[in-house]
């Protein structure tokens, strides 16, 4: 199958054959980043503008690596010395950075659906890096790709996803990922950020962490976003990890090989004792080395680049 | 004199019980038993012809806002549509809160406007729910009904007292039902689709609790509540409920929440993005029993106008807010006349004589001696949307290129004709 789309906008808009060509070309990345020279030259020529409108600091220098590492010239824009402080709106913002001919806009926003937005008005390729708490595309591939590298083949692997599932774009976009290629996904977390309209989406739902916990072939923690949370949604941080922090005693209920996952930042202490966070489970730093290799395949892909052909176990993910 | 027949035409005049084929007459601005002199005739046959239609809920954004709409092009908007009068709600800039800005809104109505321009005043100073505004005064300058439509009055000592205080002037209160606190930063309706795109829910409570509100503030005041624009089916339970018990409250849908779920913002579209928002099919099929079994009198467009630049912004951004004017008597034939929700009649009914009387306008008749404030209708016309072709300053529709069913083929306001399918604007002097 040939890769025939200008955007990566949303893992949900993605068929399962789309996203484990993402993967498997990821894995060919992961080789090469894996070299002692570690730069290729597949955008040679091509401009990528990072247009980060809302604050964010491992993404953003992963996309910039990425693009270096495909030999592009890099532009990177943050929105606090950007003209979006004169009241320029996002959409002549864009315009303006195409009439520059920029290959790729690399979008982090506030809003769902601005990276939609702005696809349907450039002929750029727009990367959604996070649209508010809609989704993060090349967050869920990472982690996916992580947990194959881990587990294997997913089909039936059982996902948890414990935290602020209500406001967040990771949760969002995992859980389509993790749904595509066959998971069990339950989402973890109290009431107020976690509602039952989930269930229609086709994952299990939970209140209670200890009651799941035992199942777990992987669990996804999310930070709590106290930036994002109202006083109404729960009560204290200590409540809070108290009824759904992971730790040392928890932890021990679990399945031994059980993979410790997190998008960052962490709020060590909060959603994660700090012993966990650095404990051999965790697979927290992997994320962020195998997200390079996730946004240099994206890249490839978008700017014509075609499938590599790569070795079987590969593709399947079998270093466990 | 200027005299007129419309010829061949089923008139179907609700406020008198008339529905039957005849030829109806006009001298000058009023409608006439007979004609002593020679008239021009129209050939209507095969259309209906009923009083000119009201809608008791736009949005002509003047004063302060003429880059989004005009009362003239407003009002042409309305003719386009088949209405010969309008209410226009009082979120203007600014504000219509006193009796000064009810003048100038008069004024520029009698200068520039096609059709009958009705406007609203304020309940609360500067619309902020703090205070009351000027009442009698604002009564005095011509105003029809109160209302801060587009906030609701989160106060209820304050709803109390405007309920009671507006009973001296024989104003009706209508309200938009929501609440603040459960409303706040919602963007869309709260369920499967706010969950999936990760936009700020407003949930069905936040309507629902306020209509609940009203209907115990009207029961214990007397007076008279009107709940605009609602979207949510427990508002429907609750307005049943309140009217059975007596309780005088009342009820209005407009267009789009009836044929649009929430469904339509998957695509991040800002003409989907309205207040109260789209809800679900559910809430859709609540609404149209409500209009059925007659607990929703009132049927309107919350015709609200915005610039394309405003609404080319990401979702959260863009203002609430639909134009309606032009496609609403579409809407309403096809899905609540052709689907056989309501007869033909009691459309018409209900968009003229109830809505007069909702507000004492003195229109919605072809009694002789009434204004000849006239509609006429194909019914059965099919017709595709097409934006370009509004008269409204605005284009923010999301019913571009939606299949509809019957429409108005002519606006006579006053005896003159305004607008018609085959001419457009005839006239604005």
């Amino acid at each position: 199958m040939k890769w025939a789309k200008k955007d990566l906008l949303a893992i949900s808009d993605l068929s399962s054959e789309e996203l484990l060509i993402l993967l498997d070309t990821t894995a060919s990345f992961k080789e090469i980043i894996s070299r002692a020279i570690k730069k290729v030259p597949s955008l040679r020529g091509k401009t990528v503008v990072n247009l980060f409108v809302e604050p964010s600091t491992r993404t953003r220098c992963s996309f910039e690596l990425a693009a270096q590492r495909l030999s592009a010239d890099v532009i990177s824009i943050e929105k606090s010395v950007s003209s979006f402080t004169k009241g320029e709106t996002l959409k002549d913002t864009a315009l303006n950075l195409q009439a520059l001919n920029a290959d790729f806009i690399i979008l982090r926003h506030k809003s769902p659906g601005a990276a939609l937005f702005l696809a349907e008005r450039l002929q750029a390729s727009v990367i959604n890096a996070g649209d508010g708490p809609h989704e993060h595309p090349t967050q869920a591939l990472l982690d996916v790709f992580t947990a194959r590298e881990k587990l294997g083949d997913l089909k039936g692997k059982h996902f948890i996803i414990l935290g602020d599932i209500l406001f967040s774009r990771v949760a969002r976009s995992n859980i389509w990922a993790l749904l595509k290629l066959g998971a069990r996904v339950t989402l973890v977390g109290p009431t107020t950020l976690l509602p039952e309209v989930f269930r229609e989406v086709g994952v299990d739902v939970c209140h209670n962490l200890d009651e799941v916990l035992p199942e777990a072939d992987a669990i996804n923690l999310l930070r709590i976003q106290q930036e994002r949370q109202q006083a109404t949604l729960f009560p204290s941080l200590g409540e809070y990890t108290k009824l759904f922090g992971l730790n040392m005693e928890r932890f021990k209920r679990c399945k031994p090989d059980v993979l410790i996952m997190h998008p960052g930042p962490i709020n060590r202490g909060v959603e994660i004792s700090s012993e966990l966070a650095d404990c051999e489970n965790s697979v927290i730093l992997d994320q962020v080395t195998n997200g390079l290799a996730v946004r240099m395949a994206v890249m490839f892909l978008l700017s014509g680049g075609q499938l590599p052909k790569i070795k079987e176990d590969a593709r399947k993910g079998t270093s466990k | 004199m200027n005299a007129l027949v419309l010829k061949g035409g089923r008139v179907i005049d609700p406020s008198q019980g008339v529905d039957e084929k005849r030829d109806l007459y006009i001298c000058d601005s009023k409608v006439v038993r007979t004609l002593s002199e020679q008239p021009d005739v129209i050939d209507v046959s095969g259309k209906i012809v009923c009083p000119g239609l009201i809608d008791i809920h736009v949005h002509l954004r003047e004063p302060g806002q003429g880059a989004k709409e005009t009362i003239q092009t407003g009002s042409w908007s309305a003719a386009a549509g088949g209405f010969t009068s309008v209410v226009a709600m009082p979120n203007t800039n600014p504000v219509a809160d006193g009796p000064d800005t009810i003048a100038w809104i008069k004024q520029r109505a009698a200068q520039l406007a096609v059709v009958n321009v009705f406007p609203t005043g304020c309940i609360s100073k500067d619309m902020a729910g703090e205070f009351l505004s000027p009442i009698g005064q604002l009564k005095s300058a011509g105003v029809v009904a109160i209302t801060d439509d587009g906030k609701c009055i989160q106060n209820n000592d304050l709803m109390r007292r405007a309920l009671q205080y507006a009973t001296m002037f024989d104003l009706p209160i209508m309200d938009h039902c929501q609440d603040a606190d459960l409303s706040n930063g919602g963007v869309m309706n709260e369920g499967y689709w706010s969950t999936v795109l990760g936009l700020k829910g407003w949930p069905n409570i936040a309507e629902e609790i306020i209509v609940a509100r009203n209907a115990m503030l009207a029961e214990l005041t007397g007076a008279h509540i009107h709940c605009q624009h609602l979207s949510a089916a427990g508002s429907v339970r609750i307005l049943r409920q309140a009217k059975a018990r007596g309780i005088p409250i009342s009820g209005e849908i407009c267009a789009h929440h009836i044929v649009l779920t929430d469904e339509c913002l998957k695509t991040y579209d800002s003409n989907f993005k309205m207040n109260p928002p789209l809800r679900t099919q559910a809430d859709i099929d609540a609404l149209i029993e409500g209009v059925g079994d007659g607990t929703i009198e009132y049927l309107a467009s919350d015709h609200a106008p915005h610039c394309e630049f405003e609404k080319e912004v990401e979702l959260d951004d863009a203002p609430f807010g639909i134009l309606g004017l032009e496609t609403e008597v579409g809407i309403y034939l096809k899905y609540l006349v052709h689907a056989k929700i309501i007869s033909l009649h009691e459309m018409i009914r209900r968009m003229t004589i109830v809505a007069s009387d909702l507000c004492g306008l003195h229109k919605g008749t072809l009694k002789v001696g009434s204004d000849a404030d006239i509609t006429v209708l194909d019914p059965d016309l099919e017709w595709t949307v097409d934006k370009h072709q509004f008269l409204s300053k605005a284009r923010n529709t999301p019913f571009h290129e939606h299949q509809l069913k019957g429409r108005a083929t002519m606006t006579i306001v006053g005896g003159k004709i305004v607008w018609s399918l085959e001419n457009g604007l005839v006239s604005h002097s």
